[in-house]
């Protein structure tokens, strides 16, 4: 088995289990930070993959700016998930 | 309202903000020769804006600023778009011209040539631009606006 299969289902189990956690999570700060670090495991995949101009597009918009915007919506709100 | 985080958070934004700032400019004019160019360059600009909101807290009055400067942005590009319309819209009149930008590519294998892309760098610098402005802009008024969570309150 070539290692760069071992290193794709490395990074593709990673993303799975962040995108769980953000549903899993009951904060939202945790469930956004989470989604960072998805965004951040799928531009490792973009590179890998080849595709360079893409990683760099889904790291600053998606780790970056999509995180920031999360937390400053947050904020304005409850931290914890409820139903109301 | 106006919230600062600790003071390790603030220095460390400080520290962050000027090679993240180089980053993206090195982004946007390499953008002919490497990966990149104007949106993804202008995107990590726009990320040491949402380091130093996060920091400092949604300080000043930057709305008119930000919306004319990505308004100045947009305009240049279309303008440049429309010099070249003896031939096209979106012609390159500027390659192998030797002027500004007009160098010659080299033949055969080399690391590029940063003066060689005609009109191509200056439109990568207006997206860049625009981009940067645009985004800042967005996260600015986000900010803004989770500050006093009566929307109307929000002033530039």
């Amino acid at each position: 088995m070539p290692v760069y299969e071992i290193i794709f289902t490395l990074i593709l189990v990673g993303l799975v289990m962040t995108a769980l956690a953000v549903v899993w999570f009951k904060d939202l700060i945790s469930a956004a930070i989470s989604l960072g670090a998805c965004s951040l495991l799928l531009s490792l995949q973009f590179y890998l993959l080849r595709a360079p101009d893409v990683a760099i597009a889904e790291a600053a918009v998606g780790a970056a700016l999509t995180t920031a915007i999360f937390i400053f919506a947050i904020r304005a709100t409850d931290r914890e998930e409820g139903y109301s | 309202m106006n919230w600062k985080m600790s003071r390790v958070v603030r220095t460390v934004a400080d520290v962050m903000v000027v090679p993240i700032i180089i980053f993206g400019v090195y982004l946007i004019i390499h953008g002919h020769l490497t990966p990149g160019g104007g949106f993804q360059g202008g995107a990590v600009i726009a990320s040491s804006t949402a380091l130093l909101i996060i920091a400092y807290g949604s300080f000043g009055k930057h709305k008119d600023s930000l919306s004319s400067l990505e308004s100045t942005g947009l305009t240049l590009f279309i303008l440049l778009a429309f010099l070249g319309i003896g031939y096209t819209v979106f012609y390159n009149f500027l390659a192998s011209g030797g002027a500004v930008f007009g160098g010659s590519v080299h033949y055969g294998i080399n690391p590029g040539r940063l003066d060689s892309g005609g009109t191509v760098p200056l439109m990568n610098i207006m997206v860049g631009l625009e981009v940067a402005a645009a985004l800042s802009l967005i996260l600015w008024m986000m900010a803004k606006g989770s500050d006093s969570m009566d929307v109307e309150e929000v002033k530039g």
